[in-house]
């Protein structure tokens, strides 16, 4: 492969895709309904900590 | 009997370094391998041993596992103080050359001693350590299969012992921050494949929903050193039976690949990896979740995202060419944002609370421990910048701003979550003594602030020596005199140091008697209970 | 129930997070360091530069087993200061045969990029035995034992051969004779034409000052004197290798 493809693949395609991923993150951040899902994540640590056993798991 | 697999394991590799030893190419290899028999043979006349005085731990699949957190917790500790003493010994070094002896004790092989006694015997087990007792109790579920967990605590431990024990031999690559050679690499590389097993597993038969963010930060982590390591350490060994190995790369690309991996270090293992210690152990002290659940969450894709791309900034000047050293400029000051933003989400999660600030210690200490994430993360933009980088580069400078993250950010969250793990992992109702925390904390804060005040004050008169010009147009001071200039500073610096690890000291007392089951007898911190629930005195 | 029902979809979330980090981790490190393997004009074209002699190559293993990088730089960045107090601004192609490089990243000791030629052997050994001997500011620590110590040659041109596989151009000659080339240097006794004939500019001394043996002193003080003495900057043009 030679340098010039690479870097044009790079910088093209590479940058449209952390660009995408960057705003994808964004708008499900901010997507409606997100907001409660995210205080309810934030709260994991602070519920409950006790193991679920795993025999409780048979799918 | 859960003894046997690991006795035969750990005594076949005794039998197999002797191996080693015996065919051995070269005196350094020999000796090494002949020193890691030997630990291996002791430990397994230990674990032989084990079954008559360690009272048999019930492996409860319904329990979280917490024999390898408590022993990590423990090592933490212990690699804290060693790591910390090593600093005060080769800080003593600079400012008092006598005081080494050669070859084995001289300057040049004590710090790597030193780097990777702090960064990753205290850093990586803290963050192993830390990580088992995270991701289970936000998964709520056990650590994922079995023994695995075991196997990469003391794996990870023989790699230290193979590391430490290769520096003091000159068994080094010379790659900083990556110095052991190639066949303790290989010994990582196993042990690091065990640990993304063991974290992905758990997370994968995890019982809640949603992966909580600190996961996630860990995860980066331990994903990206794996890259990191593999690309960095590739190598040409000499003789698969020598210490020897040339770097497959050379000069411009070696030098670059090395920084890329140096930075991300501090990137992905210094930063990734504690900030998900600050987002379980800051709200579970605080008692109160984080300030912004979606900040985290931008904080983490933005971290990684631009981390990755600042390591050319440890180049500036070099014959690197310019358009690399500009986009390593370019994303380091970028990266101010999401640590920022890191920052004020971490201190935040105190807002309404702040008064724990004043009653309990060791959220102070958490707090500081964020405070110094944000100013290293603000200074560490600032000489990135090439017209700073010209002047900072090659000095002190660079030294003292290491230890403002190092000491301030790594070591205060660390003891945080210690403080806060080691009553509850042996189930005692509390610490041995809060006052103690008190002054661990006070002398570590005064420690740090001398050392990264005074590395200032000589990284800036190192650079402006070297540069100043009379009106002649020659050079003022000759090379030396800039060195000997450094004397009174080397020696302040080892008393910032001596302070830290006068901290560090008291931690490991009060964990101790804590393990112990001891309390102390002290007053409260004013404040810390309710006034109706004051003793009398 | 909701909750087994979503047990795929969580799965899968977990991988997701591993793959899309790795993914955006990946990237940087392709696009910077890649190109450098590619590029044409990231080493300047230069003339006089040679890979490491066996005895030059054995004292740069005992440089980077001392640990010499840690306090010392091998990069002269292209300021007047610099430049004046330690010689021409260091070249890429100057570092072309380094496995690994040795650029530093601290000086508490002056850089040695182009150290070579400008002390004395005898200056060196001293300096090597007890700095404080000839430079009283100095912290550097002692390195007596070197001079005591006879140099291991055993796997010396299976050293040569190691990095001849990672891209340096040793040739069939150099690796077979590179223990005698090793001796030829350290002796003026013996017979040169050999290592002559095989490495261009080379300084052929008793580096230590003792014939009876070839030292870790020999070997270490052999890299020093060679350091930047290479590339002839007479034919050398900064503007037609600018990056």
């Amino acid at each position: 492969m030679d340098y010039g493809i690479f870097r044009e693949f790079a910088d093209s395609w590479g940058l449209v895709y952390m660009f995408v991923i960057w705003l994808g993150v964004l708008i499900m951040l901010f997507l409606p309904g997100s907001k409660s899902k995210a205080i309810d994540a934030a709260g994991i640590p602070l519920r409950d900590e006790t193991i679920v056993p795993e025999d409780k798991n048979n799918e | 009997m859960r003894n046997i697999t690991s006795t035969i394991v750990v005594g076949f590799g005794t039998f197999a370094t002797l191996l080693l030893a015996a065919f051995a190419q070269d005196s350094a290899f020999r000796i090494h391998m002949l020193i890691i028999a030997m630990s291996l043979g002791i430990a397994t006349i230990i674990l032989l041993r084990m079954v008559n005085f360690t009272p048999a731990i019930k492996d409860d699949p319904n329990e979280y596992m917490d024999g390898p957190i408590r022993v990590g917790s423990i090592l933490t500790m212990m690699w804290g103080v060693i790591g910390f003493t090593q600093g005060v010994i080769i800080a003593s070094q600079l400012a008092w050359p006598e005081f080494m002896w050669e070859p084995w004790f001289s300057f040049g092989r004590m710090r790597p001693l030193h780097t990777s006694a702090v960064v990753f015997a205290f850093g990586g087990t803290a963050l192993i350590t830390t990580s088992m007792y995270v991701v289970q109790r936000t998964c709520r579920a056990r650590l994922f299969g079995g023994g695995l967990a075991w196997f990469v605590m003391w794996g990870y431990q023989l790699f230290i012992l193979l590391a430490a024990t290769g520096y003091l031999l000159g068994i080094t690559q010379s790659r900083e921050y990556a110095e052991p050679e190639w066949y303790t690499d290989i010994w990582l590389t196993i042990v690091w494949v065990a640990y993304l097993v063991l974290f992905m597993g758990t997370l994968i038969k995890r019982k809640e929903p949603h992966i909580y963010v600190a996961n996630w930060f860990y995860l980066a982590f331990i994903v990206t050193i794996a890259m990191l390591h593999i690309v960095n350490n590739l190598a040409m060994p000499v003789s698969f039976l020598g210490s020897k190995s040339y770097s497959l790369f050379a000069g411009v690309q070696d030098a670059l690949t090395q920084w890329w991996y140096g930075h991300n270090a501090v990137g992905f293992f210094l930063t990734a990896g504690f900030l998900g210690m600050m987002y379980y152990f800051l709200p579970k002290q605080a008692e109160r979740p984080v300030y912004s659940y979606r900040l985290s969450i931008i904080h983490f894709w933005s971290l990684i995202f631009l981390y990755i791309w600042a390591g050319p900034h440890h180049l500036h000047y070099t014959a690197l060419p310019d358009w690399a050293q500009t986009l390593g400029m370019a994303f380091s000051i970028m990266l101010w944002m999401p640590s920022w933003g890191g920052m004020i989400n971490g201190l935040m999660t105190l807002s309404g609370a702040w008064d724990k600030m004043r009653t309990d210690p060791i959220i102070r200490m958490m707090v500081l421990a964020v405070a110094f994430y944000g100013m290293s993360t603000f200074e560490g933009p600032v000489m990135a910048i090439k017209a700073v980088n010209g002047l900072s580069h090659y000095t002190d400078w660079t030294i003292g701003h290491v230890h403002s993250g190092a000491l301030g950010w790594v070591g205060m969250i660390t003891f945080g979550a210690l403080y806060y793990m080691v009553p509850r992992l042996w189930n005692r109702g509390g610490l041995y003594s809060i006052r103690m925390v008190n002054w661990h904390f006070w002398l570590a804060t005064l420690g740090i602030v001398i050392y990264a005040s005074v590395m200032w004050v000589s990284g800036i008169t190192q650079g402006l020596m070297w540069r100043e010009y009379d009106s002649q147009g020659f050079l003022v001071y000759s090379f030396a005199e800039s060195v000997a200039a450094m004397k009174p500073y080397y020696i302040l610096r080892m008393i910032g140091g001596l302070l830290y690890l006068t901290g560090g000291c008291v931690m490991a007392y009060n964990i101790w008697m804590t393990i112990l089951g001891r309390k102390r007898n002290e007053r409260p911190i004013p404040g810390s209970i309710p006034a109706n629930a004051q003793p009398a005195e | 129930m909701g909750l087994l029902d979503k047990h795929g979809a969580i799965e899968r979330n977990a991988s997701f997070l591993l793959v899309g980090s790795l993914l955006v981790v990946s990237i940087g490190g392709i696009v910077e360091i890649a190109p450098l393997f590619y590029l044409e004009n990231t080493i300047e074209k230069v003339e006089g530069m040679r890979p490491y002699t066996p005895l030059e190559l054995a004292g740069r293993d005992i440089y980077i087993r001392e640990g010499c990088y840690l306090c010392h730089s091998q990069m002269i960045r292209p300021f007047r200061d610099e430049v004046e107090r330690f010689g021409h601004y260091s070249l890429a192609a100057e570092s072309m045969y380094d496995h690994p490089f040795q650029w530093g990243s601290k000086r508490t000791g002056p850089d040695l990029a182009r150290v070579g030629d400008r002390y004395s052997n005898e200056w060196h050994v001293r300096h090597l035995t007890d700095p404080r001997s000839v430079v009283p500011e100095s912290v550097m620590p002692t390195y007596a034992f070197m001079k005591n110590t006879p140099l291991e040659t055993d796997l010396i041109s299976s050293a040569l051969k190691a990095n001849a596989m990672v891209g340096v151009p040793y040739d069939e000659s150099m690796i077979e004779n590179a223990l005698s080339d090793l001796h030829a240097q350290a002796n003026p006794d013996l017979d040169s034409s050999g290592i002559e004939g095989r490495y261009i500019n080379v300084r052929i001394e008793d580096y230590d000052g003792n014939p009876e043996m070839v030292s870790e002193m020999d070997a270490m003080i052999a890299y020093l004197q060679m350091l930047g003495t290479l590339v002839d900057f007479s034919t050398y043009e900064p503007e037609a290798n600018y990056r």
